[in-house]
């Protein structure tokens, strides 16, 4: 028995000599897989238009009813994504989502992917909701903010023939 | 010195000595924390206060790390919230953690630091202690850890609550079982030394500590006092998994913050009445030419003794409580028992000069 008890000694003895495998995480960050699903965003074309065309598949493929969008139609004076419509509203719940990466699958354009950020914590209610604004990439540098005025005629349909258009 | 005198002289030291105690405390609990994560593979409290070195590469070094902590812990401990249950006996309620806090440090009191230091120390005293000459330290000792178990019970009981019922049920009747086995292995180096005075026993151990002459009685004594500290592998009654935290479940902010404070200022008090025992307390090599070396023996014995423990708690499980009941009883009572028969016998055999003639027998 005292042998037993003497080995088991040892072992945290000798764990107290090896080096801790803390990650200090505010300060080190540990990288997250390539397929890690976190916080989502609304992707862009090349020349800056969005990809979303506000067709609503990846609210209804939600299965915890987080996503919600309201398309408005786009003209070639004020564009914002090649097709009919654009999303208007595009809302995401983020303490309803379970990032389950369904609307990624859901999503004719590829619009929206989870993507890397898993540092999702709220102060209230309100701030867990993700509009727009807080899910749309940044313009690509050689691309144009939307809305964009375009000639008419060129972009009237999203896929295929707009991948990463001119 | 007249009395009164040697009454101020006391007061003071008591005082500067309760201060190093409770920063001693303060710094247990991180000590404990910190080397707990290492066993564990973790880092610990590292966030509160640092010393920052310009290291090379990009991320600077970061010198004791956490150094701050027991602070931040005290400044939070004391604005908290700290209510008190619905139908708990209020007087008791409040009475419970002075009443496990104050032994705790009262067992200090009787422990020699260091041997007599000129100018320090009262001419009539060989030895330096906040209560230096009281004959019956041993038992003084022994008295005051059982009114520790009071707290304890009295917290379990007044708190109104069932998990603190229980936990302080199982206190007592871990903490009386114990204490036997305690006590006797206790008195083996008090008849060896033939007083009770704690510096008379660490003056007999001067060239031989006793856990050579008496290793039985030195083991039985550090499990026992394993168990009447309540540490793990003995920690029943504030087994988290089973009664959430036991007796000081209802307890939050600071009267927490006593039985805290009890529980490590008794594993320091622990460590050096085991140590003056049974390690030679202040005794280590050139302590009777400087005699000051006294505090830092003492001091190095404690940490020992301290990390030991921690040691042991990063280490086993705990015991089931017909395990630790079995244990106490059928285990640790006979032992010490039995050796403590033997030694008394031996010196009686020994002062009767009986052992003279088998040792001429063989020639000696
Ligand atoms: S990841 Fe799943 S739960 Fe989250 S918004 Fe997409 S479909 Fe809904
Ligand atoms: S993100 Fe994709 S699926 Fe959702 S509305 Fe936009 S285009 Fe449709």
């Amino acid at each position: 028995m005292i042998a037993e008890l003497a080995k088991g000694m040892g072992i945290t003895l000798k764990h107290f000599f090896q080096t801790p495998v803390t990650i200090q995480y505010p300060d080190v960050q540990r990288p997250v897989r390539n397929r890690f699903k976190g916080r989502h965003e609304l992707k862009r074309y090349d020349n800056g238009l969005e990809k979303c065309i506000g067709c609503s598949l990846c609210a209804a493929a939600c299965p915890a009813d987080a996503i919600f969008v309201e398309a408005a139609e786009n003209t070639d004076d004020e564009r914002y994504s090649p097709g009919e419509r654009f999303a208007r509203v595009y809302e995401i719940n983020m303490l309803r989502c379970i990032f389950c990466g369904y609307c990624e699958d859901a999503c004719p354009t590829e619009a929206i992917v989870l993507e890397h950020n898993y540092e999702l914590s709220f102060y209230d209610r309100q701030s867990a909701i993700y509009t727009k604004d807080m899910l749309i990439v940044d313009v690509p540098v050689n691309g144009r903010p939307t809305p964009q005025v375009v000639e008419p005629g060129v972009f009237t349909k999203a896929i295929p023939e707009m991948e990463n258009p001119a | 010195m007249t009395l009164g005198q040697i009454a101020l002289w006391g007061l003071v030291v008591g005082l500067v000595m309760s201060l190093v105690v409770i920063t001693g405390f303060a710094y247990t609990t991180l000590l404990e924390r910190k080397v707990l994560a290492r066993m564990q593979a973790r880092v610990g409290p590292n966030r509160a206060g640092y010393i920052p070195l310009p290291g090379r590469g990009k991320q600077e070094k970061k010198l004791l790390a956490g150094f701050m902590q027991p602070a931040a812990d005290a400044v939070k401990l004391f604005f908290k919230e700290d209510p008190t249950p619905a139908k708990a006996d209020w007087l008791v309620y409040n009475l419970a953690p002075m009443l496990a806090v104050i032994p705790a440090i009262l067992i200090l009191g009787v422990i020699p630091w260091a041997g007599k230091i000129p100018g320090l120390v009262p001419e009539q005293y060989d030895y330096f202690a906040i209560v230096p000459g009281l004959d019956v330290a041993a038992l003084f000792v022994l008295a005051v850890t059982s009114i520790g178990v009071y707290g304890v019970v009295l917290a379990g009981w007044a708190s109104n609550s069932k998990y603190a019922v229980l936990g302080g049920i199982r206190a007592s009747a871990q903490m009386i079982s114990y204490e036997l086995a305690m006590s006797l292995s206790l008195l083996v180096p008090v008849m060896i030394a033939n007083s009770m005075d704690l510096g008379v026993i660490v003056a007999a151990q001067k060239g031989q500590w006793f856990i050579f002459l008496q290793p039985v009685a030195a083991i039985v004594f550090c499990i026992a006092a394993l168990a009447e500290l309540q540490r793990a592998p003995f920690d029943l009654l504030e087994a988290e998994q089973e009664l959430s935290a036991g007796f000081n479940v209802e307890y939050a902010g600071m009267r927490f913050g006593m039985f805290f404070m009890a529980e490590y200022m008794k594993m320091i008090s622990f460590s050096a009445i085991a140590a003056t025992l049974f390690f030679g307390g202040y005794r280590g090599p050139f302590v009777d030419q400087v005699p000051v070396l006294g505090f830092v023996y003492l001091f190095i014995k404690i940490f020992i003794g301290l990390f030991l423990m921690i040691w042991i708690r990063a280490t086993f499980p705990r015991l089931r409580y017909d395990q630790l009941m079995l244990f106490g009883w059928k285990v640790l009572l006979p032992i010490s028992v039995v050796n403590f028969l033997v030694v008394a016998v031996f010196i009686v055999l020994a002062e009767e000069g009986l052992f003279a003639p088998i040792l001429s027998f063989f020639g000696f």
